[in-house]
């Protein structure tokens, strides 16, 4: 309870400086400016033993999306989600005229680990996130969200959000050595040759080695159930 | 003089603002159910608490009170961590296993504390270092039932051998404590012999087997198998 009563005392002392400093200054000429929200995208990877690639992060508007079940994955999310390298996809995003800002991870999450994206931009209340990064012991395994409103949070505040495992449908799920490109294989990344069935869906895991695919290069270590990372979205101006 | 004036406004807007200020939600009725097919929950803790407690964060490598839970099943070192058992930390409503298809529902008060984030755990058997958690879900304000689905995590902090060893159990002691279904083999020659990821993460889930004597493991891949989520927890604000 003393907790409790101190943050509000606390919250309540900054509302009333901001007030007074605001009324202090009151030269706009009833024109409000536009101010910058601030965005903190921590990802932690909650796997066993499938390292993430760097995250790809977008804040935009409606009108542009990372990806849709049973649609086609674009070349950049194909890039993405076989060879872990969001570069494409993130150009793909900036060049659509919904999308506010984008940017890259600082490298490879593993197991347990946390990295931090942060994302700048006038703010409003709809803004929205997208984010992805490769599940790098697979063929072609994403997580990520798209779409999903952020504007709404408000300054100070958090948002947890569990992230799925997506299978990017452009890449057979053969778990071979030679078509795995993370640290369990070492095999080919980005190929841009599709399968047949090309299309985005929830991905259904791997299968291993142990548990009877004799040519797979994984080993059980590297199933997953979902969800397989969270986020942690922070609104702190 | 000027000053003055406006330290006494402040110091009447605050009491104001405190004044107004919602109550925390009180009375609460929370229910677990059992999702799994073949997987038993130990006794559950639940607990409110401030914005700032966590019986467990996902990559963050557990506490030695969790570890104790999550290997055998025991809570008793975080009711220990969280001062005790009280109006808003409850321990083992089921009086038991919670076993596979069951629920059970429990009450707690946060008037008295003024709490307003609840965490919930139990470990899953049979599992290594399984369990099913919730941490720190900030209580909705207004009356009314919520439903939330909750997964399975993996501590940590003990290799996912699938070995069954009911002479005992301790935390560091490999070797799951115990079947409840009476459906475990025997004789595996372990699944795993380490954990590389040593902080709380999702559990991957069991491997199991088929055979009963022998094989990798002493789990039943056609029992012992589970998807997320592992758990419903329905809230009932009064």
């Amino acid at each position: 309870m003393k907790r409790i009563v101190g943050s509000r005392l606390t919250g309540a002392v900054v509302f009333l400086m901001a007030f007074a400093l605001l009324s202090g200054c009151d030269n706009n000429g009833g024109v409000i400016p536009v101010s910058d929200a601030i965005y903190l995208i921590t990802v932690t990877n909650m796997t066993s033993n499938q390292p993430l690639s760097p995250l790809a992060a977008v804040i935009h508007f409606g009108g542009y999306t990372g990806w849709e079940i049973g649609t086609s994955s674009s070349t950049g999310l194909e890039s993405l989600a076989e060879g872990g390298d969001p570069t494409d996809f993130l150009a793909g995003a900036a060049g659509n005229s919904n999308v506010q800002v984008i940017s890259a991870g600082s490298g490879v999450i593993l197991p347990g680990a946390s990295d931090t994206v942060t994302l700048t931009t006038a703010e409003s209340p709809d803004l929205r996130l997208t984010c992805a990064a490769m599940l790098v012991n697979t063929n072609d395994a994403f997580t990520g969200t798209t779409d999903v409103v952020v504007g709404d949070i408000g300054i100070g505040e958090s948002r947890r959000i569990f992230l799925h495992p997506y299978d990017a449908g452009t890449e057979v799920n053969d778990e071979a050595a030679s078509t795995v490109p993370g640290p369990a294989a070492g095999g080919e990344g980005f190929n841009a040759e599709r399968l047949e069935r090309d299309f985005v869906s929830a991905h259904s895991g791997v299968v291993t080695q142990d548990d009877g695919l004799g040519t797979s290069v994984l080993d059980e270590s590297h199933r997953f159930l979902s969800p397989v990372a969270e986020i942690i979205v922070t609104r702190i101006q | 003089m000027k000053e003055k004036n406006i330290m006494g406004v402040i110091v009447s807007l605050l009491i104001s603002l405190i004044l107004a200020a919602p109550l925390p939600a009180a009375e609460l009725s929370i229910e677990v159910t059992n999702l799994t097919h073949g997987i038993y929950f130990t006794p559950l803790l639940i607990t409110a608490h401030d914005s700032a407690t966590h019986l467990f964060q996902g990559g963050t490598p557990a506490s030695s009170s969790l570890r104790l839970m999550a290997e055998c099943g025991d809570v008793s070192e975080l009711i220990i961590d969280l001062g005790g058992e009280d109006a808003d930390t409850v321990a083992n409503p089921a009086g038991g296993l919670l076993a596979p298809g069951s629920s059970v529902s429990a009450s707690i008060d946060t008037m008295s504390t003024g709490n307003t984030h609840l965490s919930l755990v139990a470990m899953l058997l049979p599992t290594n270092d399984g369990f099913i958690g919730l941490d720190s879900l900030p209580i909705p304000d207004a009356a009314g039932v919520y439903v939330f689905h909750i997964n399975g995590y993996d501590a940590g902090t003990e290799e996912n051998s699938e070995l069954l060893d009911t002479t005992g159990c301790s935390p560091g002691m490999p070797g799951i404590p115990a079947a409840p279904g009476g459906d475990g083999g025997t004789g595996g020659s372990g699944v795993a012999s380490t954990d590389s990821n040593t902080a709380v993460h999702i559990h991957r889930g069991n491997l199991g087997d088929t055979e009963a004597a022998g094989g990798v493991s002493d789990l039943d891949s056609r029992i012992h198998r589970w998807l997320n989520p592992v758990a419903r927890v329905t809230i009932t604000v009064q």
